[in-house]
């Protein structure tokens, strides 16, 4: 091969090469970018006057003062809605019969509609549900409401052969010649001094509890309990996988059921995670009796058997990547094997064995099914260390997939679905990224 | 060979004798050497069903210098290796016939290795430091037979740093990591830690092959200093090495000891052909 197509060669490797990086890193951010925009807004948000009413009432949070200023601004600025629809209603009863029938429907939808957007009217009875008990909280929110206020969704079934479309109807056309037609106008251009938008930081979101199943509040729970459920499978597995890779490595015999020993374990790492879900169920629950039923310690027990396997394999790998030289200077020295592999070959396969046990831990924190029959549950309070016997726990993995599938209210709580994922994304990263940053120091160290 | 080992074999007076005449005035007699404190009786290595190493029969006395030398894959390392069991860590390696040190079999029954390779300590081809501070190194070993004191510790790191002559060039920097030592320092750190667990016997397998030819003096003064002190087995192929630093050398050849005679002797009036062809460079 001559010089010329030698360089071509090479250049064009490093020309895929580089290509193929910059792919995945565009695709990393294709992915991350949503993830990191759409989860910011659980924090970073405009936030309603309603936001900091509930701040104060359940958390007892802002400045009171403050908060009291707001609400007589607000509530001025909505008392002269409320007094159009007094002044309507009474109007309304001086209505003939028939004419009264055919606004009291159209009305009621306006009624409900200002509900949903500022909250109860005043002088009514507080609903059960705090969801109920607030207008908007988060202005995007009140956006959307505020249309439907203004608009009634009609659909278009004039063509049978497409799907219906829907068309807004503007409210205010259908109350026209009464003295409610000024109140769309009037709530359209105060809807700012009624609810009073400011950008809020809601760092809340990552240390609060949820209130009424997520509708509000943090998500607090949810990331303890992913703390608590990896945490302890890391208890359980590393110490475990570790000794069993010493096992492998130092002291079994090559034989029948040492090769045995070794496939069990590569399949292990290649079970399905649902499968160890159903398998924590049937053992730690229902044989063993580890708990009740569903507890932290049966949730972490489960993912240790899941990372287990994988543990093992590569604190084996890191074992086997010690020099032979250290294991003879040690023994030479009239070291025993027990201690040379404690004083000698585990600290210089720290590094390795470390980089397993995080990314392990990482994936005990991701995974979702294991824990669905053994330790999740969809809403709970934050737990207490000396609970997690007998305790279920929120976890992220397994809340991001109930909000977004199973949640009465999925579409109104969005954020806070995008809110968890990132929480989840950002736990996992920083654990990745504490792995690397151990391995470096360590390796440095023994680099000297 | 067996002419040669019954040279060795002779009485002690007959043993002085011998060395009289020809080692070098200043390696003459040393008080409380020269009796046998390695003998082999028979002595085969076997890696599965090949014998790496056939019916050895020889003494090693006590004290003085004796390098081992002879071509590549002679089994010069193996029958090293052999003496403080760190062939155990090859499953298929087997010994027959004996193996006596201080007249108990290095490899009866009842031999605890861990106790053996604490009195019979080894530096190796290559080196090879722990990924520790040079005193923790140095300390590994008497930290592992129970030595906490500190001030103990850092006598036993002085000392043995002194021995190996390498306490001045890293007395101010012991808590460093010792892969930032050069590789001839890092040979005679590894010697110093052998050192420190005070053996009875030195081994040391080619210890000067991967240095350069200063480093290599620094490691040869350094066996003279140790000399008449411990007990030293050097393999080397290196002619002019053994032949410098030694007192009696043996010389292997596919397995078999063909010659094992004083040094002097051995590189002047060979008994056998072999070893004179050897020397001679006439193969390698
Ligand atoms: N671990 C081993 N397994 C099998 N054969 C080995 C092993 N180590 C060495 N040998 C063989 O034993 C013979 C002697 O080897 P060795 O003692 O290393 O020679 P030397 O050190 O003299 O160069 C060689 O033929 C070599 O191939
Ligand atoms: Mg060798």
């Amino acid at each position: 091969m001559n010089l010329g197509t030698r360089k071509l060669l090479d250049r064009s490797f490093t020309a895929l090469g580089v290509g193929s990086i910059v792919i995945m890193g565009m695709m990393l951010l294709v992915v991350l970018m949503p993830i990191l925009s759409n989860g910011i807004t659980a924090n970073v948000f405009r936030g309603t006057i309603e936001h900091r009413k509930l701040l104060y009432n359940e958390f007892r949070r802002g400045d009171h003062a403050e908060l009291q200023r707001q609400i007589a601004e607000s509530d001025a600025a909505r008392r002269k809605a409320y007094a159009m629809m007094a002044a309507f209603e009474a109007e309304m009863k001086l209505m003939s019969e028939e004419k009264h029938a055919g606004y009291q429907e159209k009305y009621d939808q306006v009624k409900s509609a200002m509900k949903a957007l500022l909250g109860p009217v005043p002088g009514e009875e507080l609903p059960e549900l705090t969801r109920f008990k607030y207008g908007q909280t988060r202005w995007s929110k009140a956006e959307e409401r505020l249309h439907e206020l203004l608009y009634e969704k009609q659909w278009d079934y004039s063509n049978p052969d497409v799907e219906a479309k829907e068309y807004d109807v503007s409210r205010a056309a259908s109350f026209q010649g009464t003295s409610l037609v000024k109140l769309f106008p009037y709530v359209e251009s105060n809807i700012d001094r009624m609810l009073l938008p400011e950008w809020t930081v809601y760092w809340g979101f990552i240390t609060d509890s949820s209130i009424d199943s997520h509708m509000f509040g943090g998500i607090w729970p949810e990331i303890q309990g992913t703390i608590f459920l990896a945490v302890g499978a890391m208890l359980f597995a590393f110490p475990l996988g570790v000794i069993a890779a010493v096992y492998f490595t130092e002291y079994a015999r090559e034989g029948f059921f040492n090769s045995l020993l070794r496939s069990a374990n590569s399949t292990l790492a290649g079970v399905p995670s649902i499968v160890f879900g159903l398998f924590g169920l049937a053992f730690f629950i229902n044989t063993l009796k580890v708990s009740e039923s569903k507890s932290v310690l049966a949730g972490s027990l489960t993912l240790a058997i899941m990372i287990l396997p994988t543990i093992i394999r590569s604190a084996e790998e890191a074992i086997l990547s010690v020099p032979k030289t250290y294991r003879e200077a040690s023994l030479s020295l009239g070291s025993s094997k027990w201690n040379t592999i404690v004083t000698v070959i585990l600290p210089a396969a720290l590094p390795g064995i470390l980089t397993g046990g995080v990314i392990s831990l990482g994936r005990a924190a991701g995974e979702t099914a294991p824990i669905i029959f053994t330790a999740a549950v969809s809403v709970g309070s934050a737990i207490g260390l000396a609970d997690v016997f007998s305790s279920p726990t929120p976890a992220l993995s397994w809340n991001i997939y109930n909000l977004a599938s199973e949640h009465e209210a999925a579409s109104e709580i969005r954020h806070v679905q995008y809110g968890m994922v990132l929480a989840l994304v950002t736990i996992v990263l920083m654990l990745n990224l504490s792995a690397i940053i151990l391995r470096a120091r360590i390796s440095k160290k023994l680099k000297g | 060979m067996q002419l040669s080992a019954e040279a060795i074999e002779t009485p002690k007076t007959a043993q002085t004798a011998v060395r009289d005449i020809y080692l070098p005035p200043e390696r003459k007699k040393i008080s409380g050497g020269g009796v046998p404190h390695l003998s082999a009786k028979n002595f085969s290595i076997y890696y599965g069903e090949f014998e790496a190493v056939k019916k050895v029969n020889a003494d090693i006395l006590s004290k003085y210098v004796t390098a081992i030398i002879g071509p590549s894959g002679c089994g010069k390392s193996t029958f090293l290796r052999s003496i403080n069991r760190m062939n155990d860590l090859i499953t298929s390696c087997h010994t027959t016939g004996a193996l006596l040190f201080d007249g108990e079999d290095v490899y009866g029954k009842f031999t605890d290795e861990v106790l053996l390779r604490k009195k019979i300590g080894m530096v190796f081809q290559k080196p090879n430091p722990f990924p520790k501070s040079i005193f923790d190194n140095i300390a590994y070993g008497p930290r592992l037979h129970g030595v906490k004191d500190r001030k103990t510790l850092d006598g036993i790191v002085e000392t043995s740093l002194r021995k190996a002559a390498l306490w001045d060039e890293v007395c101010d920097r012991l808590d460093k990591n010792a892969l930032g030592l050069s590789g001839g320092q890092q040979q005679r750190l590894c010697v110093a830690r052998t050192l420190a667990v005070e053996p009875e016997i030195l081994l040391l397998d080619e210890p000067t092959s991967a240095l350069d030819p200063k480093a290599t003096a620094k490691i040869e003064d350094l066996i003279q200093e140790l000399r008449g002190s411990y007990t030293i087995m050097i393999v080397t192929h290196n002619m002019q090495q053994a032949s410098r630093v030694s007192d009696f050398t043996m010389f292997f050849y596919e397995g078999v000891l063909v010659e094992h005679a004083p040094t002097a002797q051995l590189f002047t009036k060979p008994k056998d052909r072999m070893t004179e062809d050897y020397i001679t460079g006439r193969f390698s």
